[in-house]
């Protein structure tokens, strides 16, 4: 068996993305709930705000530290695996890659050491703004990225001269047909994912009859929130698939399962698309309907993937279900905030048990939606790097081997293997912990401690002591 | 319509001034993980990673803008480098994860595992300098280069040359790291720098001197451009600067000044990098392709220009706010952990 360096490429950008998303997916969101969490403090002295902000920016600290060394990898596989890609399009791609790092990650990364180190050595207000900074630079970044993104999935304002990208138009760059949907649908994804997460810490404590009033106000904050963002977002994403309909119909095939093209298309709720076949098999149907979503009329015509060669067709069935997964998740969570304002409107909503285990059991629904979601849109776009111009498999570098390939994998997958774990296991001590108590919050600095050497001789683990 | 405008010039003094940031800035905070194994006490160790928490984050970020900014100005060399440098940039990205998730997790380790941690954030460092001192050396040693893409082999970066940059690389961020720590502490940790700074600075000026002379017998544009008449006597101020620098270095040590060994130090690296850069002038891919031949389009340059003009003083001004912030010496009740 040879190894396609193409092959271990994609799996490697899988691998190393995927892991990432998920800290953009819980930083974007939580960086701006503590903004205004600082900002709330700030206004009405209410130290509820305070303990809930102390306790969300120790995990907040943690996943941004991953955040940003996660991150870091990212912009180099650009370089050392898919060097074509760059080579071709780095005109275009390379000053949006730039503007993140200029407006985005400095603006980060600088605020966040004051936000994190510096409450008793800047002014009240100082802290804030750095809070609103670094909520904003998470902001800045993702608007860059998905800019960059959308262009790969539907690029614009470009001119190819030697076979090779030039911009002609910046604002038709950025501002691709795809862009607009893309950018609200993943941000809101985002901020749900936050929320989920937020109301399940609330729950889990609630349940525990500890830190009642931060709780309360945790989940009450974040159940407002996500009765607004859901639903929203179930609509931004029928727009998303509305823009992918008319500008990338081969994803959208595969999305819905379709082969043949036709007037008065049914919607496959479940089957398995098969590729070689040409069909998708064991499909469940309900007639019409397909056309009346993506088309608005009962006869409307909609493409099938038969209509494109097949080297030029997404793989159907990942997608297929990828998408499946990603729209389950979002009525999954409709109705839990569906549920959630019906106990709230009861009175019952911080006293219903098994309420606040369903709570506790959604908190990791986000993150999946999110990487389904991308799975989706990203080998939806297949098998192009550019779409409809650049083939994936024209974008490695020349020089690697599948060998070279193959040892950086195995290195990638063995150390995500053990730093996230380990990540996620500090992050869940210190969510068990709680928020810390008034008299805590008194200590210096933030009301925390570092374990001192007098301490850790002691032997006190700093996680049972914040909470005792 | 494009005004003949060349931004090739303004690009690489951007693209240098970033590279040589991140050199400084997350040299010195390389530099106190490469000396942390070696400290004396765990109470040391909390104060040596006190110095330098806030900042590290912003240090690192300056490496990542070294890279997209090769990537929209010099797009060429990007595609080019990354490939040529495929392990030591692995190696680099997987030791800088272990050492930055140790700044965090360390003060929340439980006392029996924060050993983990203290050698996740060490050997991270040493690790991540060791890698890239294997980029300084290939970079300097060229690359083979056929049309657009990278030609060699995956371990053509492994060289006699480069092992001795790897390691010179070492003993420069650990002066930086060492000269640091005078600046940022005081009493005995403080004095332990001192032995420190010393011993590095001696051997920072061997190796130094070793890659200096070896450099010219790489490649004979190099040394045709430090060894031919009249460069020999326009270029002799370098080295007899960088002797001269190190030379008050060593007295500001020994006069136990406080901020001017760091001043030092930062000053050392400054001639080391104007020396690499006069060798190696005007390529941006050693020894084949020019920092003209590599540009982008003019017209992604001045989309770039116009954003990068207003930001990176922007940049500079808060990065030297929060450093600011955090002046003076570092304290054992410092710190939000």
């Amino acid at each position: 068996m040879t190894l396609d360096p193409v092959i271990l490429s994609r799996l490697q950008f899988f691998w190393v993305v995927s892991f990432h998303i998920l800290l953009p997916a819980f930083t974007v969101g939580l960086a701006c709930y503590i903004a205004v969490l600082e900002g709330l403090y700030l206004n009405t002295k209410d130290h509820a705000y305070f303990r809930i902000s102390v306790f969300w920016t120790k995990i907040f600290a943690i996943s941004f530290g991953l955040g940003v060394v996660s991150g870091i990898v990212m912009p180099f596989q650009f370089g050392t695996n898919w060097s074509r890609f760059s080579d071709t399009a780095a005109n275009v791609i390379g000053p949006l890659m730039a503007y993140e790092g200029l407006t985005a990650f400095f603006l980060e990364a600088s605020f966040l050491g004051v936000l994190l180190f510096g409450r008793k050595l800047v002014p009240p207000w100082a802290h804030f703004f750095a809070a609103a900074m670094v909520a904003v630079g998470t902001l800045f970044s993702s608007f860059w990225i998905l800019a960059l993104n959308s262009w790969m999935q539907t690029p614009a304002g470009y001119e190819l001269i030697d076979g090779r990208f030039h911009a002609l138009d910046w604002t038709a760059v950025i501002f691709n047909p795809s862009f607009p949907y893309r950018l609200a649908h993943v941000i809101t994804a985002f901020l749900v994912t936050t929320g989920f997460v937020v109301i399940a810490v609330a729950a889990y404590h609630l349940r525990r009859g500890r830190a009642l009033a931060e709780c309360r106000n945790m989940l009450s904050m974040t159940l407002w929130l996500l009765t607004a963002l859901v639903p929203l977002q179930i609509l931004l994403g029928d727009l998303h698939g509305l823009n992918t309909f008319h500008h990338q119909p081969a994803k959208l095939a595969a999305m819905e399962g379709h082969w043949e093209t036709q007037a008065g298309a049914p919607l496959i709720l479940f089957g398995w698309p098969d590729q070689q076949a040409e069909v998708t098999r064991w499909a469940v149907e309900l007639p019409y309907l397909g056309s009346l979503i993506l088309t608005h009329e009962m006869n409307g015509t909609v493409r099938g993937l038969k209509e494109w060669r097949r080297e030029d067709r997404p793989p159907a069935a990942i997608i297929f279900w990828s998408f499946r997964i990603m729209v389950g998740i979002g009525l999954l969570m409709l109705l839990v905030v569906a549920t959630a304002n019906w106990l709230r409107w009861k009175g019952r909503l911080y006293h219903t048990a098994w309420f606040l285990r369903i709570c506790e059991a959604c908190l990791p629904l986000g993150f999946a939606a999110v990487i389904a979601g991308w799975v989706t849109t990203e080998v939806g776009r297949q098998p192009w790097v550019i779409y409809g111009l650049m083939r994936t498999s024209d974008a490695v570098t020349p020089s690697l081997t599948g060998a070279d390939v193959l040892a950086s994998l195995i290195v990638y997958v063995a150390v995500y293997l053990v730093v996230y774990p380990v990540t996620l296991y500090y992050m869940v001590v210190l969510v068990r912990a709680g928020p810390v108590d008034e008299e805590e919050t008194d200590r210096p600095i933030e009301g925390l401690q570092r374990p001192l050497p007098a301490r850790a001789a002691a032997g006190v683990p700093a996680a049972v002591e914040a909470r005792p | 319509m494009m005004v003949a405008l060349d931004f090739v010039p303004l690009w690489t003094l951007i693209l240098g001034f970033g590279v040589f940031m991140y050199v400084l800035m997350d040299g010195f905070d390389l530099g106190v993980g490469i000396l942390f194994r070696r400290a004396p006490g765990d109470a040391a160790r909390d104060l040596m990673m006190n110095s330098v928490a806030p900042i590290w984050d912003g240090n690192e970020t300056w490496l990542v803008l070294g890279g997209v900014a090769l990537l929209a100005a010099f797009p060429l060399a990007f595609s080019i480098i990354l490939p040529a440098l495929y392990f030591p940039i692995l190696v680099m990205l997987m030791a800088l994860i272990f050492r930055g998730i140790a700044f965090e997790l360390r003060f929340k380790a439980a006392p029996s595992s924060r050993h983990r941690w203290d050698a996740a954030f060490h050997y991270g460092s040493l690790v991540a300098t060791l890698a890239q001192g294997f980029v300084l050396g290939a970079f300097v040693q060229g690359f083979r280069v056929e049309g657009r893409f990278f030609a060699g082999g995956s371990f053509d970066w492994l060289t006699p040359f480069s092992v001795l940059t790897a390691i010179s690389l070492v003993l420069g961020y650990g002066l930086l790291g060492a000269t640091w720590l005078i600046m940022k502490t005081e009493g005995m940790l403080q004095d332990w720098a001192r032995s420190q700074a010393r011993w590095l600075l001696m051997s920072v000026m061997l190796s130094m001197a070793i890659i200096s002379l070896w450099t010219p017998f790489l490649q004979p544009k190099i040394m045709e451009r430090w060894f031919s008449w009249p460069n020999i006597a326009l270029l002799s101020p370098v080295p007899i600067v960088t002797v001269w620098l190190a030379l008050t270095l060593w007295r500001a040590i020994d006069r136990r000044s406080e901020f001017l060994p760091f001043m030092g130090a930062i000053a050392l690296f400054t001639m080391g990098y104007l020396g690499l850069a006069i060798s190696l002038w005007p390529n941006i891919v050693p020894h084949s392709i020019s920092l003209w031949d590599a540009a982008a389009a003019p017209r992604s340059q001045a989309f770039l220009i116009v954003g990068t003009l207003f930001l990176l003083p922007v940049i500079v001004g808060y990065t030297a706010w929060s450093y600011w912030v955090f002046r003076g010496k570092v304290r054992a009740e410092g710190g939000y952990h």
